[in-house]
């Protein structure tokens, strides 16, 4: 017996291109909350909520807020690097439970590769005041050099091997194919993942995400206003996010927070894993969904390799699709924060509105889950339960 | 391949870290140790993150540990290896290894403090291979 819903997602829109020079970060972020809003038949007159990140430029909601001149009762910028997006589905459905608003626009939006900052490998500039900056960005820490510990580590406690992640790309490539504006549309095999470059031992370049300009948005909304639209009916029925670091320096750096959030949300929902028929994976790198699938319970911790191996993440191969709008590792990774875009494919699927060659049969449930922050620094999983409800 | 030494980047001690930047520089090796829990954290805190006591004191360290990650940053120039050592003292630490053989590490590996001074030149705690 599952949750009723609190909220519904009515709107869901992904920008179509994978680089803006022509357009302003404004307007992108203008173009994704209007292409939900379309998606779910309503207009921009009808929000009175608006969820953003730092993504959206200016000051909190201040800036997109008022360049769309929106007429609110509630806002959250919420910022857990790329997980904000998903942190917010959650937020926005506690806040209409609330009663605090009644449509809720969540946006994203970013242009790196227009503006030349599309070089993920450079050491990440944060605040000197930062309690851990003096302890880590003297070392030249970027996101690349502390996934790849991660892999490295998984490789030593588990014998994982370079071919059993290189199917993670493999699975992103077979669904990109479908998908006419994914960045990357080519098949890839295991060969040729483990023949390209090593960026980061032992991590190589087609390890890696893409990075792309683009975005996108949701709408939420209140289960009276979902009922009243003619879109199927996604419904939010579990939710948990927390945030994990070093334990003062007694860590174990192959399990993340989704261990925690992943059991919370599915009790929550009154669902088990077996019971999930697709799942969105944050996968930033191929060893982010591997650590994933273990720790949301998929598998036995450690047997993620055999997991996502031999088409194990292909829909209609494998034991469980992942990401079949070819994630971040092929189709889109906009403004280097994936929780939209994992969101936005799993209301796909539920709706019967995926590729038909990726899309799910039957596809009533499905389990997001976003990682923001640094595997092995310190990070925020956030983990979505959501259900199509007729 | 080969890695030589690393200018690691440049950092602001505050209040709470003074202490172990000034011994540094007298090319001491300081870990924080809790008197409640007795055990040692790290990054260096006032407050105890595993009991939350702020009955702390600095400790000499032994400088020695092990390699508990790496990976070989081949993109940057030039190439460097991060890591993570777990001290002699229990704390598992963020650092870069140097003066190695990057294809000769082994996560396990016992490794060796070495300070490598930063570009304004701080002396900042880096490990290579253990030599005794």
């Amino acid at each position: 017996m599952t949750r009723t819903p609190s909220a519904y997602i009515v709107g869901a829109y992904e920008l179509p291109e994978r680089f803006y020079p022509d357009k302003s970060l404004a307007q992108l972020q203008a173009e994704a909350a209007l292409g939900a809003l379309a998606d779910a038949g309503l207009t921009i007159d009808d929000v009175d909520g608006f969820f953003c990140g730092p993504d959206a430029p200016g000051t909190g909601p201040l800036s997109i807020a008022d360049y769309l001149n929106l007429n609110l009762r509630h806002f959250d910028t919420t910022n857990t690097s790329g997980s904000s997006y998903t942190v917010h589905v959650a937020h926005a459905a506690e806040a209409i439970a609330a009663g605090k608003c009644d449509v809720a626009l969540i946006t994203l939006a970013g242009r790196p590769r227009a503006e030349g900052r599309a070089k993920g490998a450079l050491a990440r500039t944060d605040n000197p005041q930062q309690p851990d900056f003096q302890w880590e960005q003297p070392y030249g820490l970027a996101v690349l050099n502390v996934y790849a510990m991660v892999a490295a580590r998984h490789m030593h406690e588990y014998g994982t091997t370079a071919e059993q992640l290189a199917w993670i790309k493999v699975a992103a490539s077979h669904h990109a194919q479908h998908n006419p504006h994914a960045l990357l549309r080519d098949l890839v095999t295991v060969e040729d993942v483990v023949n390209s470059p090593l960026v980061c031992d032992p991590l190589h370049r087609l390890d890696c995400c893409v990075v792309t300009d683009g975005g996108g948005a949701l709408i939420v909304t209140r289960p009276e206003i979902a009922k009243s639209l003619k879109r199927p009916l996604v419904g939010l029925i579990g939710s948990a996010e927390t945030t994990q670091g070093q334990n003062g320096g007694y860590m174990d750096i192959i399990t993340t927070g989704a261990a925690r959030t992943g059991p919370r949300a599915l009790a929550e929902a009154g669902v088990s894993i077996a019971d999930i028929k697709y799942a969105s994976l944050y996968d930033s790198f191929t060893i982010t969904v591997l650590v994933q699938i273990e720790d949301l319970g998929f598998c036995a911790k450690g047997q993620g390799g055999a997991f996502v191996s031999d088409g194990g993440l292909i829909s209609g191969v494998g034991k469980l699709a992942v990401n079949t709008d070819g994630g971040g590792l092929c189709n889109n990774h906009p403004s280097n924060r994936g929780g939209m875009t994992k969101v936005i494919e799993a209301v796909r699927q539920l709706r019967g509105e995926a590729h038909p060659a990726v899309q799910v049969p039957n596809c009533d449930l499905a389990l997001v889950n976003a990682i923001g922050g640094q595997l092995a620094v310190r990070h925020a999983p956030a983990t979505l339960i959501l259900e199509r409800f007729a | 391949m080969i890695i030589g030494a690393r200018t690691p980047g440049d950092l602001e001690p505050t209040p709470e870290t003074q202490d172990f930047w000034d011994a540094a520089a007298q090319g001491r090796f300081l870990v924080r140790h809790c008197n409640t829990c007795d055990k040692a954290h790290w990054y260096p805190r006032g407050l105890c993150p595993l009991c939350h006591s702020s009955d702390t004191n600095w400790r000499e360290g032994s400088g020695k540990g092990t390699i508990y990650s790496f990976s070989v940053m081949r993109k940057a120039e030039p190439p460097f290896v991060m890591a993570y050592v777990t001290l002699a003292e229990g704390p598992t630490m963020m650092t870069n290894i140097v003066e190695c053989d990057s294809d000769a590490l082994a996560i396990g590996q016992p490794v060796e403090l070495v300070f490598q001074p930063s570009k304004s030149g701080t002396p900042v705690p880096c490990f290579r291979p253990a030599t005794t």
